[in-house]
Formats: C-alpha cells, sequence, structure tokens
C-alpha cells in the first residue's frame, strides 16, 4: 500500500519551509531512521527521516520548493512489487495543503461577582471560650505540635530547628518531643532541601518547610512555584502535593535590602499556591492548623516583630480556621482600612487615632491572600463607599494594587474616592536607621490617606 | 562513547532477552511515531526523544521491585513506557487530548502515574534530583523498603541542587538511586565543553556516594550495574551513582538541527552499538530466537503503536471545563 509523506512540522512555529534537498531519489530503498531530506524551517535546516521503510515511489515536491506547507504530501513510498507508474506525478509546491487547525474554543467567562457577595461571617470559636494570652510564637509552636501529635505524616525540617531549637525559637521543644526523625535539620542548602520536601509530599508525607527567613526562599522559588505548584495541574489532577512552607517574611529591624523583602504580593501571583499572611496568635495558630491540614501547598508568612508579641487566644480543642476568611478586627462607616500581616498593625493604630477624630474606619485583616476573601472587602466597601489598603510590601504589583483593581471592576459604583495603597516605599530597604523608617510604612501615612478618601 | 564491551556469554534466559528485545522496541517505535506526529502538527511544543537511550532504562526497570519509584526529566517517553504505563494515554497527552495520562493539560513533559510509581516529567533541568531524593527520604521515613530511580542527565548534572541533594541524600542514607543519562550533550553543548570531569559519577565521592560507569549501549550491563546500586540503597547504605553512558540519535528536541556533531557520529553509534541490535544479535547467535520470531514481536509491537496513535488522533479535546480544574485539591 503507499503511503503518502508528509512535508514535516519541525519547530512548534513552523508553517511551512523550503525543500532545500533531497537524499533519496525515486526508486530507493528506505528503513525507518534513514535521512531522506534536508528541509529549512525559519529557523535551522533540519535532516528529516523515514519513518515507515518501503521504496521512494514519487517525489511530489522538487528540491529548492520554498514555501511547501506543513501536511503537504512530498513522497510516496511503495511496498515492494508494487507500481509506482500509478502514482500522481510531481505537484508544484503552489498546490499545498492547508494545515488543518483546531476550532479555537473560547474559555468560559468568569462569572460575575453578585452585587452583594456572601460571605463566611461566623465566628471563628465560641464567644464564651476562655481566652489566654500567649505569643505568636508560642500559638506558631503549639500549632505544629499539636498537628504533629495527631498524624505521623506532619514532619518539620529547616535550618537550625532541631538542636538550636529554631532560628526564632518558634520550633522550640519539637525535637524532644517528636525525635531527630520528624524534627530535621537541615544544612544551608534551601533549593536542596525544599526540593527534597516537595518531593517526599508527592511520596505521601505532609512536610513543613521552615525558611529561615523567606529571602533565603528565592533560592527554592523554582521549586515552590514549578514542582509544588504546577504539578497537580500538570498531572491532571493525580499528584497532589501537601506541604506547608513557613517562615518569617518582610522587615525585622535594621537587617537592610538582603533581608527585608515582602513577598505576600509575589506568591499571591500563583495559581495552585494558598498564601496566608496571620497578624495576631489565634490567626497564627488557627491558620497553621487548617494549612497543615490543606492539601494544597500553602506559603506562610510571617513576621520577625510580631513574635514576641501577645494576643488572646482561645484555649478550645483544635482551633482551625478556614483559609480564605478574612476577619473584621473592628466595623465602621466612614471608610474600610484593609490589611493583613504586620501592616494590621498600622491598621489598627490609624483607626483608633481617626476615632478620636470621628472617623469610623472598619479594619479588615485578610490573614489569607490567596484565595482572597474580596467579597468581605466589597460588602464592606458597599457599606462605607471608601477603601484604603495598607502593607508593608512594594507599591507596583502590590497586593493592593490588586484589590484596587478588583474592587473597581465590582464595586465601581460604589466608591465616592479613589481607592489609595500605603506601601512600604520603592526602595530597597536601607540600613541607616533613619531611612529604614522613611522606607516603612507608617501608621501618619495611614491615617493621612484616610482623610484623603474621607475628604477631611 | 563507551565501547562496546558486551557480556561475553550472558546468563539471562531467551524469555528475559525476548522482554528486553520488546520493550526496547516499543520505545524506539513509539518514539519514531510521536516524531512522525509531531511532523504532521498533532503534537505541538517540545518534544524530546529517547531514540538510542532505550537500554538504560530498560535495564535499569528489570533491576526495580513493586514499589520502587521513578522520576526524570523531560525526556520521559521511555520511561513511562517501560515501568507500564499505556502507551495510548502516554500519545494522547502528546497530542493534547483527554484521553492522555493528564487529561491533556500536562503534555510531553509533565506526566505521572501513581499507579505505576512514575513522579514525572519534570520540565526544569534538575530539578527531579531532590524530588527524587524527596521520593526516597518519604520511603524511608515511612520504612517501606522502597528505592527510587532518579534519572537525570550530564547537562543537570552541573546544577548546584544536584549537589546540594547528593549531600543530603549521603547525610541521611536515603535509598535513591542517582541515574546519570550520559548521552554526552547538554542540549547542544558537548560533554568536554560543559563539564570540568571527565567522569561524572566520580563527584559522588566527595560526598562518600560510590558510583560506577555503566555501559548504555548493553542491557545487560545496565540491568547487572542496576541490581548492584539497589541492593545498596536497599541494604540501607544510602545513594548510589550510576553513570550511564548512552547516545541520542535525534536531536535534543524535534527542533533541534543537531549541527555540533557529525552525521558520520551518530552512524557510527547506529551501526556499532545500537542497545536493540544488540539483543538482537544475543537473540539469534544464542539460537534463543528464529529471524521470524523476532518479525512477529516487530510486527506486535507495530500494532500497539499504531493503536496508541490511532487512540491519541481520535481521542477529543479536553473539554472547555477542564481550563478550571486540578488547581486546588
Amino acid at each position: 500500500m503507499a503511503t503518502e509523506i508528509l512535508m514535516p512540522a519541525l519547530s512548534p512555529t513552523m508553517e511551512e519551509g523550503t525543500l532545500a534537498k533531497w537524499l533519496v531519489k525515486e526508486g530507493d530503498t528506505v528503513s525507518s531512521g534513514d535521512i531522506m531530506a534536508e528541509i529549512e524551517t525559519d529557523k535551522a535546516t533540519m535532516e528529516f527521516e523515514a519513518v515507515d521503510e518501503g521504496i521512494v515511489g514519487r517525489i511530489l515536491i522538487a528540491e529548492g520548493t520554498e514555501g511547501v506547507k506543513v501536511n503537504t504530501p512530498i513522497a510516496v513510498l511503495v511496498e515492494e512489487g508494487e507500481d509506482a507508474s500509478a502514482l500522481p506525478a510531481a505537484a508544484p509546491a503552489a498546490a499545498a495543503v492547508a494545515e488543518a487547525t483546531p476550532a479555537a474554543v473560547e474559555a468560559p467567562a468568569p462569572t460575575a461577582a453578585p452585587a452583594a457577595p456572601v460571605v463566611d461571617m461566623s465566628p471563628d470559636w465560641p464567644a464564651d471560650a476562655e481566652m489566654k494570652s500567649e505569643t505568636v510564637r508560642e500559638a506558631l509552636r503549639d500549632a505544629m505540635a499539636e498537628e504533629m501529635r495527631g498524624d505521623e505524616d506532619v514532619y518539620l525540617m529547616g535550618e537550625e530547628v532541631a538542636e538550636y531549637q529554631g532560628a526564632y525559637k518558634i520550633s522550640q521543644g519539637l525535637l524532644d518531643e517528636f525525635g531527630s526523625k520528624r524534627v530535621i535539620d537541615t544544612p544551608i542548602t534551601e533549593h536542596g532541601f525544599a526540593g527534597i520536601a516537595v518531593g517526599s509530599a508527592f511520596g505521601g508525607l505532609k512536610p513543613i518547610v521552615e525558611f529561615m527567613t523567606f529571602n533565603f526562599a528565592m533560592q527554592a522559588i523554582d521549586q515552590i512555584i514549578n514542582s509544588a505548584a504546577k504539578t497537580l495541574y500538570m498531572s491532571g489532577g493525580q499528584m497532589g502535593c501537601p506541604i506547608v512552607f513557613r517562615g518569617p517574611n518582610g522587615a525585622a529591624a535594621r537587617v537592610a535590602a538582603q533581608h527585608s523583602q515582602d513577598y505576600a504580593a509575589w506568591y499571591m501571583q500563583i495559581p495552585g499556591l494558598k498564601v496566608v499572611m496571620p497578624y495576631s496568635a489565634a490567626d497564627a495558630k488557627g491558620l497553621l492548623k487548617s494549612a497543615i491540614r490543606d492539601p494544597n501547598p500553602v506559603v506562610f508568612l510571617e513576621n520577625e516583630i510580631l513574635y514576641g508579641r501577645t494576643f488572646d487566644v482561645p484555649q478550645v480543642d483544635d482551633l482551625t480556621i478556614p483559609l480564605g476568611k478574612a476577619r473584621i478586627w473592628r466595623e465602621g462607616s466612614d471608610v474600610t482600612i484593609v490589611s493583613f500581616g504586620i501592616g494590621m498593625q498600622y491598621a489598627l493604630e490609624a483607626a483608633d487615632k481617626l476615632a478620636e477624630d470621628g472617623i469610623s474606619a472598619e479594619v479588615i485583616d485578610l490573614r489569607t491572600i490567596r484565595p482572597m476573601d474580596t467579597g468581605a472587602i466589597i460588602n464592606s466597601v458597599m457599606k462605607t463607599n471608601r477603601l484604603v489598603t495598607v502593607e508593608e510590601g512594594w507599591p507596583q504589583g502590590s497586593v493592593g494594587s490588586y484589590i484596587s483593581s478588583v474592587v473597581m471592576q465590582e464595586a465601581f459604583d460604589y466608591l465616592d474616592a479613589p481607592v489609595i495603597n500605603c506601601t512600604g516605599k520603592d526602595v530597597p530597604m536601607p540600613y541607616a536607621a533613619n531611612l529604614e523608617k522613611l522606607a516603612l510604612i507608617t501608621t501618619d501615612e495611614v491615617i493621612a490617606a484616610v482623610k484623603q478618601v474621607t475628604y477631611r | 562513547m563507551a565501547a562496546r564491551k558486551t557480556t561475553k556469554k550472558p546468563n539471562v534466559s531467551a524469555e528475559e532477552l525476548k522482554t528486553y528485545y520488546r520493550e526496547m522496541l516499543l520505545i524506539r517505535r513509539f518514539e519514531e511515531k510521536a516524531g512522525q506526529l509531531y511532523g504532521m502538527g498533532l503534537i505541538g511544543g517540545f518534544c524530546h526523544l529517547y531514540i538510542g537511550q532505550e537500554a538504560v532504562v530498560v535495564g535499569l526497570e528489570a533491576a526495580a521491585q513493586e514499589g520502587d519509584k521513578r522520576i526524570t526529566s523531560y525526556r520521559d517517553h521511555g520511561h513511562m513506557l517501560a515501568c507500564g504505563m499505556e502507551p495510548g494515554g502516554v500519545m494522547a497527552e502528546l497530542t493534547g487530548r483527554e484521553g492522555g495520562l493528564s487529561k491533556g493539560k500536562g503534555g510531553s513533559m509533565h506526566m505521572f502515574s501513581k499507579e505505576k510509581h512514575f513522579y514525572g516529567g519534570h520540565g526544569i533541568v534538575g530539578a527531579q534530583v531532590p524530588l527524587g531524593a524527596g521520593l526516597a527520604f518519604a520511603d524511608k521515613y515511612k520504612e517501606n523498603g522502597g528505592v527510587t530511580f532518579t534519572y537525570f542527565g550530564d547537562g543537570a548534572a552541573n546544577q548546584g541542587q544536584v549537589y546540594e541533594t547528593f549531600n543530603m541524600a549521603a547525610l541521611w542514607d536515603l535509598p535513591v538511586v542517582f541515574v546519570i543519562e550520559n548521552n554526552q550533550y547538554a542540549m547542544g553543548t558537548a560533554q568536554a565543553r560543559s563539564t570540568s570531569s571527565p567522569d561524572i559519577y566520580v563527584r559522588g565521592e566527595a560526598f562518600g556516594i560510590p558510583g560506577e560507569i555503566v555501559n548504555g549501549m548493553d542491557v545487560l550491563a545496565v540491568k547487572a550495574a542496576g541490581e548492584k546500586a539497589v541492593a545498596h540503597c536497599r541494604a540501607g547504605k544510602g545513594p548510589y551513582i550510576l553513570e550511564v553512558k548512552t547516545y541520542r540519535y535525534r536531536g535534543h528536541s524535534m527542533s533541534d538541527p543537531a549541527k555540533y556533531r557529525t552525521r558520520e557520529e551518530v552512524q557510527k553509534v547506529r551501526e556499532q552499538s545500537d542497545p536493540i541490535e544488540h539483543v538482537r544479535e544475543l537473540l539469534l547467535t544464542g539460537k534463543h530466537a528464529t529471524e521470524d520470531d523476532l518479525k512477529a514481536i516487530d510486527k506486535e509491537i507495530k500494532e500497539v503503536v499504531n493503536q496508541a496513535a490511532e487512540f491519541s488522533k481520535e481521542s477529543p479535546e479536553p473539554s472547555v471545563e477542564e481550563l478550571w480544574t486540578d488547581i486546588y485539591a
């Protein structure tokens, strides 16, 4: 049976090419792997190999022909004893067959948000729960310990997490309780140990990876994004990655540019990742416990300055807080201030001072940056008609700029003033004490922004 | 190129030899077909063929036990076929169809099978090396006796994360066989121009990881080395390195004209060291099989590959809803 040989596509973008040279002639016997022709693409001259075996019955496109469309028959192979004379004669290159392309498909349009989003406003714990003052550091440690007690597959890995008891003492006591099999000191090789942890999650474990700071996780970001976040999708849903990457994020104090970056906006962009950035100790505990149980990779951004701060933590069995649920810290009617992580400190201070001036600010702690509880923001803006966002990160491509765009698209008619994003200054963090102070966001800047959007 | 140094009188049954012949032939015919479908525009993007390297994965799979894991780079079709994944599912993934192993969402470089313990299929050079050590970490943690085959190329062997992984794998005695598939070209750069040491496996010595060179054109030599490496790992002695010298006949990917080496160089390997011809010779000279027996196998494989190709063409494109699924578990 005669087999048509078609003009091949030899690169991802090739649509046509030049049949530069035939290396076989009519009557030649070819077998699979033999080089038949040289074809010039837009990028290079490629050799074209035979796939089937047979005799070259007819060459349909003469060498030197330019603009031969992909999938045009260029030769015919016949089997031994088959009559080649019955085959059609060589055709000019003009008789090119158009390449069949699949019909363009339209992606389903994202559904527009309803005018008043339905938002989970349920309390995170019973109103009558006994409260105890705890630091964020203790809350994080307790969260890990509780989850490790409950699930043998959960383990902690990172630099100085075991014998040193944690560079910031978050893992204090965990080695004693769980042993060196489950609390593992790593060498200072973020790229490598992040990859090993991700691989172990593919293999059925639930790792908690502590980065001494998220600045060092830049060494590991390929494993976080390309391996942890994308594999579920790339595997058609087969290969999930239950892992938590946690550690301090953002500026500490006087540690300068390479140790002071806020990564919330970076990780927020990645589908497949969840991103959490708690402010209070109760949220740190409840969210970390949820993050460890979550079947997806979670980036959990802590803050060194907040580690030692105390908050009331409800003393309930198994405190978990769902990822993706914002918290209204204080209700108000004149303006909405949205923040997360250490930004909440400025937001809450500003709200206190604004109250003295008779401005009632509603303060929302996002807690989870992705998935983001945009419904809670929109509901609040529909009430206050004004919005200020507060974060420590840089302005261009900030979390606040994303919130602004969502609010513009979904609640434009409710806005009485342009949204203002209060951010860190657009500079690498300086070392000098006075300059560092200037680079960081301040409560006064938040107050000024609120006065601007309320026209006071 | 390692000189052909065949096992003179292999202690191997006729059935085993025929199995290796069949498995290697399946990979070669599958890859040739994939190249053809690429030429027809049915496969898009990058497509890295394994032709010439078949003995590496077939030999090592022969040394593996049920439950052992494997992970590799983007040149992954051969690994998937060798561990028993459906040829139709692999081909339909190449054509980006619903019947593909990743429902058409991963493509040539990204396929997985929990059932067959195949953990990808990774597109970033070297990234699969710590991931493979992590799979071994999980096996050790669970004390299940499993071993992970972590494949990477001579190009990836210069990645920093490989040495971070060697260090931790040795430090923690992880049961992982690092398989360096040295096909001598990191895309278009010959090993001598990219790699400071002529032998790559010796780099393991700095970490206390034993290793050796293996003739990757001889499936029996690969199997024997694989058995030794696996026994080392299963005995709890930590990782092992196999630097398997092999050769890819085709370009780095379909769009590589491979001008960095001569046609004669490729031809010489094909004629003198072809791994499939090697087993064919053993079968015929040992009178384990006749020409007709082998023709029957050829025909059978051709049929399997044609069916895979048909399936990959007939399977529909994924439904548009698939765009939004599998982002979160």
